[in-house]
């Protein structure tokens, strides 16, 4: 088994991409996400591979379409106002039916914001990105070792969908250092060859890469394509996480580093004998409905709790569908304690 | 007996959709001419606009992207830094590269990012129904320009080839014309020495071709052609404005 090492979730993403085959980084300095470019600045060069400095985020995103289109493993990394700006490229990416990995590394917003910690962006990253019918995959991991893990697992996601992959961290975890176990490095050049990729028609049919359909049936047929691949993506890549669940009646459902704090309240509350437990959607596109539903025979009262104004809230009533009543509990700008979190808990399930 | 001309292999068989007149069609010879010539066709990715010419990857026979508006350069830096040793071109209008996509190109051609960027500076937008575009001449009459262009309130024609220039990215940078054959001769002179200075590694390339579109100016073919000598060509002189080999 490999060692453990410590290091900071930023750089860790650099490093699970790294071992993932990824040789191309673009991408524009945004905060908190800064360790990320640094790390490739640094690292790609030893590995052949190729950092650039974009002028702008649209720019950063549309070398990331070109060199997608082009065959080859390759990751962006941003914060929020910076993910707006990546959207065109995003959108295109899609439409094309292209694979890359694009992390998020949520900051407080709207507009310039602030550069605190947040989950401000769920709508945008799950919904909104963008214009157009699409939908990326979406990872929420909550710990280091889970920011390494679902980066290299999205390279492989990616690939298999040939469909943008979003890893959605907050600046808390990515500043985190947590000690953490890589996996053996991939040699890119061991990868299976994308025959669709632009490289020069040597010998072969030419390849196109777009998201241009000027008639209505073939328009139609582009969309229906991409939605039938979310159904597969609906069917097959749900991941989520319970704790302490087995005997509860009441479920936090959080992602992320809600779900660190979430977990920390759920043991104080415990210790208190209010039986509570927590559902952690790891994929929040496609998102854990079923498994959420499935818990509505036993679980009584639901607490979403987020770093927002309440957006997974939306996914999961429509989840229990109203059956049960979905309760808020969130903070935004100030990252909440997990004290905050119990008090809720107490209220909603009274100190028995 | 000696070949003179023949249908490019670097064209598909499909029909230009332009319309009559129009010279974007001839610079897509052009340029197939030349992948011919230099035999690149199967080494070559072009990257194509949000313009009247999005349309151009059915028509090069050579592997294609589509670029979103304005973002070519960016697609194909992209795509050459995956593929050095590949030839990349980018192929834009003026709305397109002198408008939307000015970050990009002037971005691309300071890194000296090796590729070439052809660019079709026809002072409108064809695509959208001839809006204004910021190489739109002084008081010509556009969609959006209904009383001719007034400087004082809608800029100047924009001159982003010289602007260009200026930088030390570049390797070559020319403006040339398609209005006449003996233009055109010019023209392809200058394209095949673009994708040449790609092909040597001498960093990013661009010329801008003079264009016309009979449509949407308004007028006949005919007078197309001359309308952009008598009133293209004093504002964007033809020439080369910057070319490495003569200074070194
Ligand atoms: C983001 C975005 N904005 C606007 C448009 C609409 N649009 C399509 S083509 C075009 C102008 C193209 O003009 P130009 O680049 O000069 O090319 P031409 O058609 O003249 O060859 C515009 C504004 C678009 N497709 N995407
Ligand atoms: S609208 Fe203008 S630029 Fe477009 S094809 Fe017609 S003549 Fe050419
Ligand atoms: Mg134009």
């Amino acid at each position: 088994m490999a060692e453990k090492v410590l290091m900071k979730g930023n750089e860790a993403i650099g490093e699970a991409a790294i071992r993932a085959g990824c040789r191309y980084f673009f991408g524009y300095p945004i905060t908190p996400q800064n360790d990320i470019p640094a790390y490739m600045a640094r690292e790609l060069p030893k590995h052949d591979g190729v950092f650039l400095q974009a002028e702008s985020e649209v720019a950063a995103s549309n070398m990331v379409y070109g060199a997608a289109g082009s065959g080859a493993r390759v990751l962006t990394s941003s914060s929020s106002p910076g993910i707006s700006l990546k959207a065109e490229g995003i959108s295109y990416i899609a439409g094309a039916e292209l694979p890359c990995v694009v992390v998020n590394i949520m900051r407080c917003g709207p507009g310039l914001g602030g550069i605190q910690p947040s989950q401000g962006d769920y709508f945008q990253a799950t919904k909104g990105m963008a214009h157009g019918d699409f939908h990326m995959i979406v990872y929420a991991p909550s710990t280091v070792q889970e920011l390494v893990d679902l980066t290299y697992k999205g390279f492989d996601t990616a690939d298999r969908y040939r469909n943008p992959v979003m890893v959605l961290g907050d600046g808390m975890l990515g500043q985190m250092m947590e000690p953490v176990e890589f996996m053996e490095p991939l040699d890119p050049a061991e990868l299976p060859k994308k025959e669709w990729a632009t490289d020069g028609a040597k010998g072969r049919e030419t390849n196109v890469i777009n998201s241009l359909a000027l008639a209505p049936e073939e328009l139609e047929a582009m969309n229906k394509k991409l939605e039938n691949k979310y159904k597969r993506v609906k069917a097959n890549e749900v991941m989520h996480e319970e704790y302490r669940l087995e005997d509860a009646e009441i479920a936090v459902v959080a992602y992320g580093t809600s779900a660190r704090i979430s977990t920390k309240a759920i043991d104080m509350a415990r210790e208190r004998g209010i039986k509570v437990g927590l559902i952690r959607p790891i994929t929040l596109y496609p998102f854990p409905e079923k498994e959420i539903a499935a818990t509505c025979d036993q679980i009584k009262k639901y607490l979403t709790v987020e770093m927002s104004t309440g957006q997974m809230i939306e996914d999961v009533r429509l989840a229990v569908n109203g059956r049960r009543p979905v309760e808020f509990f969130g903070r935004l700008g100030v990252v909440f304690e997990a004290e905050e979190v119990l008090q809720r808990l107490i209220a909603l399930g009274g100190d028995n | 007996m000696k070949k003179i001309a023949s249908y490019p292999d670097s064209l598909t068989e499909k029909h230009f959709h332009y319309c009559p007149g129009c010279t974007h069609g001839t610079v897509h010879r052009l340029i197939a001419e030349i992948m011919d010539e230099l035999e690149i066709r199967e080494e070559t990715i072009g990257v194509a606009p949000v313009g009247c010419a999005v349309l151009a990857y059915e028509y090069f026979d050579c592997d294609m992207h589509e670029a979103s508006h304005g973002r070519a350069p960016a697609v194909a830096t992209g795509i050459k830094r995956v593929h050095p040793d590949k030839v990349v071109f980018t192929y834009q209008g003026d709305g397109d590269l002198a408008s939307i996509g000015t970050a990009e190109i002037v971005h691309a051609a300071n890194r000296g990012e090796n590729i070439t960027t052809i660019f079709i500076n026809n002072a409108i937008y064809g695509m959208t129904g001839g809006q204004m575009a910021p190489t739109t001449l002084e008081g010509q009459k556009t969609t959006t320009t209904p009383y001719g262009r007034n400087l004082k309130e809608a800029g100047n024609p924009i001159k982003m080839t010289e602007m260009l220039s200026v930088l030390d990215g570049p390797s070559y940078i020319a403006r040339v014309s398609a209005h006449s054959p003996k233009h055109i001769r010019k023209a392809k002179k200058a394209l095949k020495k673009a994708f040449q200075m790609q092909l040597d590694g001498k960093g990013f390339s661009l010329i801008e071709v003079l264009s016309t579109c009979p449509t949407n100016w308004g007028i006949k073919p005919k007078d197309a052609l001359n309308w952009l000598e008598e009133y293209m060509m004093p504002v964007y002189p033809l020439g080369d404005l910057k070319d490495i080999k003569e200074v070194e």
